[in-house]
């Protein structure tokens, strides 16, 4: 918490830990100092069971260009699947 | 062969003729000199000679006995609650100046221990109490990402915290009454805003805490009030230690807190390293920086040596 940029958000999925796959309903995405990916700061982002805890969690630290990037491709993915509404309920959410 | 006779700041005299490297670095003037000093080694450091002349600590020599106790014990916390901390001290009767030491963001981790275990090697009364403990145990990693998730932990029960650990330092017999503060990180900032907020200990080093300076959209009801608007009330020296490429704290970020401290005359003494960012002195990861971290080391031994009476009995 040495930047204090921390985003909480719901959603909804699966994801597979180390025990496998799980329910996903909440995700935290920070911008800080990671743990360790060889980098001085870093998107961290935890997705995770609340009621399981988080030592199921499922965590990532991405540098900022490849967090940049994964948005992009997760953008791109949606628009093409989605058709034209996906930039409209992007803009909604925001 | 002779040795060299070495004098630095004219009251310390080496005669190790190993000490010789450093002379530019720690303003060695060499008195005489029997030996030729290789060209090369000039502006080296001499980590082995910086020690000796820094400190009035004994040199470890092979022929000495030395032991420590560490050990996890439970102290009070904020709102009186019982909290782990890991405790550490020389085994002999001391007395010790004490040190709290305030772990950072990513948790009350395996560096936090190894620390504290550093500190009682260089003769301190040393604790670490879990800042986290309100948020539940797990490994450590997990714990500091619920409490990331949670917003951090809030000023006030951290300077709660810290209330617990000085008091039981100075309740011990080994002690010498004093304590100092040390933290990294997030815990450098919660160190200025203890120092800030309470009374009772005469040393704080503050190695790269960011969020001193605030932005009012940034202050919450757990972080109400930015540290640097506590300046005023600082209660002892304070060390700090800064990278140039940090952002957070950013240069900028330090030299208001610098301005801050020099408006109300306080005593302390900041550093910037180049080339260093944040956490240098974490050798675990990629922002460690080698010479700026036994530097920095040296630097908090001298502060500490200075305010808090140290002295070896180890």
């Amino acid at each position: 918490m040495c930047t204090g940029i921390v985003e909480n958000t719901r959603v909804s999925g699966c994801g597979k830990g180390p025990h496998g796959w799980f329910i996903l309903d909440h995700a935290i995405v920070a911008y800080d100092h990671p743990d360790h990916a060889q980098a001085e700061r870093a998107v961290m982002i935890d997705l995770v069971n609340e009621a399981a805890g988080f030592e199921s969690r499922i965590a990532v630290e991405l540098t900022p260009q490849s967090a940049r990037d994964l948005v992009r491709a997760i953008l791109a993915s949606l628009s093409r699947g989605e058709g034209d509404g996906t930039r409209a309920r992007n803009q909604d959410v925001q | 062969m002779p040795p060299l006779r070495v004098v630095r700041r004219g009251d310390v005299t080496c005669m190790n003729d190993l000490n010789v490297f450093s002379h530019e670095h720690l303003q060695v003037k060499i008195v005489s000199e029997s030996i030729p000093i290789p060209e090369e080694r000039l502006n080296k450091t001499c980590f082995l000679c910086s020690r000796q002349a820094r400190s009035n600590m004994q040199q470890y020599r092979t022929d000495m006995y030395e032991g420590m106790i560490a050990e996890t014990i439970t102290v009070s916390g904020h709102d009186g609650t019982a909290v782990n901390a890991y405790f550490a001290r020389p085994l002999s009767s001391g007395p010790f100046p004490g040190v709290v030491l305030i772990h950072h963001a990513p948790g009350w981790d395996e560096w936090y221990r190894e620390t504290t275990r550093k500190f009682a090697h260089h003769g301190y009364l040393a604790i670490s109490p879990n800042i986290y403990q309100q948020f539940g145990h797990g490994v450590p990693e997990d714990v500091a990402a619920r409490v990331r998730a949670a917003g951090g932990v809030s000023d006030d029960d951290v300077v709660g915290d810290m209330m617990g650990s000085l008091g039981y330092l100075k309740s011990l017999p080994q002690s010498n009454g004093k304590v100092g503060i040390f933290g990294t990180c997030s815990g450098g900032r919660q160190v200025f805003l203890v120092a800030c907020r309470t009374k009772g200990f005469d040393a704080a080093v503050d190695c790269w805490g960011g969020r001193v300076v605030m932005s009012q959209q940034d202050l919450t009801p757990k972080y109400p009030v930015a540290p640097i608007d506590y300046t005023r009330d600082l209660s002892c020296p304070l060390l700090g230690l800064f990278g140039e490429e940090d952002q957070s704290p950013s240069p900028q970020q330090v030299a208001l807190h610098e301005q801050e401290l020099k408006k109300y005359g306080k005593t302390f003494a900041f550093h910037m390293y180049p080339k260093a960012g944040h956490g240098f002195f974490y050798y675990n990861r990629p922002g460690y920086r080698q010479e700026q971290a036994v530097d920095g080391w040296n630097k908090v031994w001298d502060f500490f040596e200075k305010y808090l009476e140290t002295s070896d009995k180890r």
